[in-house]
């Protein structure tokens, strides 16, 4: 090799590493080294010495068992019960056409972005003391595992209804027709030629919602109860009540390792579905609905949506205005005891906070996915994508029990700082920044830029003039879902928020579990803030992202 | 020389895409480089931009080594083979994007793009989207982007590859008519024989990264530098003989060559109007069976097969005299349509 290319090669790798220096760098302080920390508390003792026996102690005390076993049943019971509701609804959504369709498909998409702990006061309006089913008749299910069951499948309903029902729709009916015509019964065809095509994306869908069940925290913080704890609020518990952080380490390596294997099956699963379907365009494959059996089918899962996914919210904010304006207005009004501050301050540091968020993981997550994708992007810098992807899959409550760990010592000590709660949200927005940018730039045609340079544009100008005209949707997009995830973002910023200084979501679930009506009246009020807000932040997301005609 | 190539060399891998070329363009001068796929045309179109850095040699403008001149800064423009127009501009964007690039006032613009507009003949195009135009005015559009920061060298790759043939030859001469009116220096790539030769001053003919042959048009059809290029032109009469004198001895028997030619063993090439057909079967000469016949619009194409072990030879008739398959006819040669290759 001569000097010339040796040159350009050089000069590659700089770009590169100029690029991914910052990302790089962020991931090692905020990410890695709150994760060393934990491994370190966990396994090693005061002295240094290792302690590997003692860990393993650990998870043999009855009490941490109990604690796993659960965590465990409940996420297999929620996954279940999700895919039995769920799947005929995907199959309704998909291929009959009924009014209403539409509007009904975005609905049932709402509780998937709602924040958790609205979700789970939402149930707890329903379910709960003094909810509706306890006025009409008596029943309630808070401190149960049932009210989390139900919300699991609120919160995860969606994930069945897109994933599976949207490639549900784009299966060409003439298979299961040929099917037909060589003799096969109407059940026969489905299951010998439609089941085995959408068996991925179940599978899929399904690993998911085990995930987001397994790592529940908000959920069940807020509808659980003495014997209802998952790892996520036993690891919450141990530090914040008990403070036993050693435990708590403890408990985190196991989530750790429990969502490692999760993602490994995940990957394994996502390449053995790439075998090649027929696609068609969804439009055609709708039907009006005919016979008795489909009508029955619709009229079924129209109730199921109405009960579960629509009158939860619909009853929360209901309860929010029992009071007329009083739970509103009490929001305004400091009482000292719950928070230092009224709990209206919450919407604005919430507001605040999302704003800085966003704007870092728009910083990290951007030069992130142009430095992966640059078309010289070596396997090391492939990596570093599926390093950018773990913090989604370690849960909030890791991430923001490592922060509380790891950052209060000198050189970095930041917890007395506001830019803590930002930090820890931006590290769980990063992921849907990359995952949303990637694609277009790397859609972006080579030789565009080349056309550009040739016409006399600088590198910079290169990337101002054509990729940032044609990421600048996928911008906007990557910045509502960063925004979104840290208005929303619980498990973590309930570790690191202060007092003072609150969340929306944390004043909620602070509210909620605090006795009385006023407190119970203005949780709800503060759930419905939240949800509104959330709903306005992604109402301007779908519209960004539906409205594809006359590009600028 | 506005530019000149002295021993520029790329590799990919271990394969060299160019293998030390030199090659040089004078101001006013259209030279166009000729090539199967593969031959590195593209590779020095890249290396020429600045696109693709040389591993060994060097460019040059305007006599400057532009080693360590980024492609933005050479000054030269360069049309994409796919045109690669900005999706997100309108025309009169795509246009003017190289001179907001060079600074150029707002009234500046408008007024280039306005009279490029007009003489690629698209003078109402501004406000259309790029997605809206055919083939044909993507190609006039991308000429015109190319053209408006008057690049002191512009490059073509494959310029009119795209566009059908009955386009694509009105665009040829208008392109030559437009470039000869601007006094615009030119080096464009092709694999089409037709397009490089309607086009250019100078013919560069290139094989596996190296210049094959280079001169003007006529040279290179007149005499092909050696077998490859005179296959690559589409000749297909081209056999080894051994000259001596004005006599080849070739597998179709005594040939006569022109005096002058290089003695010796020598490749062969008969062009088609060299191959005469000596009226009836009994006038004499290389008996061939005609084996098929192509109609060119005045004139017929024969495939010839001779008695013997023989290869075919391709052959050029009139209308009116063609023979039909199965015939069997006497050749005869014409020294003045036969050339010995070096």
């Amino acid at each position: 090799m001569t000097a010339t290319s040796t040159r350009s090669g050089l000069r590659g790798d700089a770009a590169r590493l100029g690029l991914m220096a910052v990302p790089v760098a962020f991931f090692a302080v905020f990410f890695a080294h709150p994760v060393v920390a934990i491994v370190l508390r966990g396994l090693r003792g005061e002295d240094g010495a290792w302690r590997l026996a003692e860990a393993a102690r650990t998870l043999g005390r009855p009490e941490v068992r109990e604690v796993l076993w659960f965590t465990l049943w409940q996420a297999l019971a929620s996954t279940a019960l999700t895919l039995v509701v769920a799947l005929p609804a995907a199959y309704v959504f998909a291929r009959l056409r009924f009014p209403g369709r539409e509007l009904l498909r975005a609905v049932v998409t709402v509780p998937f972005v709602l924040p958790t702990v609205v979700a789970g006061a939402a149930f707890l309006a329903v379910v709960g003391r003094s909810g509706l089913f306890d006025e009409l008749w008596g029943v309630r299910l808070d401190g149960t595992v049932g009210a989390v069951l139900l919300a699991h499948v609120f919160v995860n309903f969606a994930v069945v209804v897109r994933t599976v029902g949207g490639l549900w729709a784009q299966l060409d009916p003439g298979q299961e027709e040929a099917a037909r015509m060589l003799g096969a019964s109407r059940f026969t065809a489905w299951r010998t030629v439609t089941l085995p095509a959408l068996g991925p994306a179940v599978a899929a869908a399904a690993l998911m919602i085990f995930l987001f069940t397994f790592t529940s925290f908000g959920i069940v913080q807020v509808l659980g109860g003495p014997g209802v704890s998952t790892l996520e609020t036993e690891i919450y518990r141990r530090t914040a009540d008990l403070l036993d952080l050693t435990t708590a380490a403890v408990l985190s390596l196991v989530q750790f390792a429990a969502v490692g294997g999760v993602l490994a099956v995940h990957a394994w699963t996502v390449r053995r579905r790439e075998a090649t379907l027929r696609l068609v365009d969804p439009a055609t494959t709708a039907r009006p609905p005919r016979g008795a059996g489909q009508r029955l089918l619709l009229g079924g899962v129209l109730l199921v949506t109405a009960v579960l996914i629509v009158l939860p919210p619909a009853v929360l904010v209901q309860r929010s205005f029992s009071a007329g304006l009083g739970y509103y207005r009490a929001l305004a009004e400091e009482d000292g005891a719950a928070f230092l501050v009224a709990p209206v301050e919450a919407v604005w540091n919430s507001l605040e906070y999302a704003v800085a968020a966003t704007a870092i993981a728009l910083v990290i997550g951007g030069l992130a996915a142009a430095a992966l994708a640059r078309r010289d992007a070596g396997r090391w810098v492939r990596g570093f994508d599926a390093l950018l992807m773990l913090p989604l899959g370690v849960s909030a409550v890791t991430v923001g029990f490592g922060f509380l760990i790891a950052l209060d010592e000198p050189p970095l000590d930041l917890r007395s700082t506001w830019i803590l709660v930002p930090l820890a949200q931006a590290l769980v927005g990063v992921p849907f920044v990359v995952r949303t940018m990637l694609p277009v730039l790397r859609a972006v045609d080579h030789r565009l830029r080349e056309a550009a340079a040739v016409l006399g544009a600088s590198p910079w100008r290169v990337w101002r003039e054509v990729d940032l005209p044609m990421v600048r949707r996928a911008l906007l997009i990557a910045a509502g879902f960063a925004f979104a995830v840290s208005l929303g973002e619980f498990g973590a910023t309930v570790f690191i928020a202060r007092p003072d200084n609150p969340t929306l979501p944390v004043a909620v679930a602070k509210l909620i579990g605090r006795p009385g009506d006023l407190n119970y009246g203005q949780a709800m009020a503060l759930s419905v803030i939240l949800m509104v807000v959330c709903a306005a932040a992604l109402l301007v997301l779908e519209r960004l992202r539906g409205d594809r005609t006359g590009e600028f | 020389m506005l530019l000149s190539l002295e021993g520029a060399t790329v590799r990919f891998g271990g394969r060299a895409a160019l293998d030390a070329v030199d090659l040089a363009v004078a101001e006013h001068e259209i030279v166009c480089v000729l090539g199967p796929s593969g031959s590195g045309k593209s590779t020095l179109l890249r290396a020429v931009a600045g696109l693709q850095a040389v591993d060994a040699g060097q460019v040059l403008l305007d006599g400057r080594d532009q080693a360590r001149v980024p492609a933005h800064r050479r000054g030269v423009g360069l049309m994409f083979q796919d045109h690669q127009l900005f999706p997100q501009r309108d025309v009169a964007g795509n246009v003017a994007f190289g001179l907001r690039m060079r600074g150029a006032g707002r009234e500046e613009q408008a007024e280039r793009v306005r009279e490029l507009l007009e003489l690629v003949g698209l003078p109402d195009a501004g406000r259309r989207g790029v997605g809206t135009l055919s083939g044909g005015e993507q190609q006039r559009v991308a000429l015109a982007r190319a053209l408006a920061p008057r690049p002191r060298l512009l490059m073509l790759d494959e310029p009119l590859g795209q566009l059908d043939r009955t386009l694509r030859e009105r665009l040829v001469v208008e392109l030559r008519d437009l470039f000869g009116r601007l006094g615009t220096t030119v080096l464009a790539v092709t694999h089409d024989q037709g397009e490089a030769f309607a086009l250019a001053d100078r013919v560069v003919v290139m094989r596996d990264g190296r210049v094959a042959q280079s001169g003007s048009p006529l040279e290179v059809w007149q005499r092909p530098a050696d077998a490859f290029v005179a296959r690559f032109l589409g000749f297909e009469n081209v056999v080894r003989a051994t000259v001596a004198g004005t006599v080849a001895d070739t597998p179709w028997g005594k040939v006569p060559v022109p005096g002058g030619s290089a003695q010796g063993e020598r490749n062969l090439l008969v062009r088609p109007s060299g191959v005469r057909l000596a009226a009836g079967s009994g006038g004499g000469g290389l008996r061939c069976v005609v084996a098929a016949r192509t109609f060119q619009g005045a004139q017929v194409s024969l495939r010839l097969r001779p008695e013997g072990e023989a290869p075919e030879l391709e052959a050029v008739c009139p209308l009116r005299d063609a023979p039909a398959p199965g015939e069997t006819v006497g050749v005869l040669f014409d020294a003045g349509e036969i050339a010995v290759l070096g």
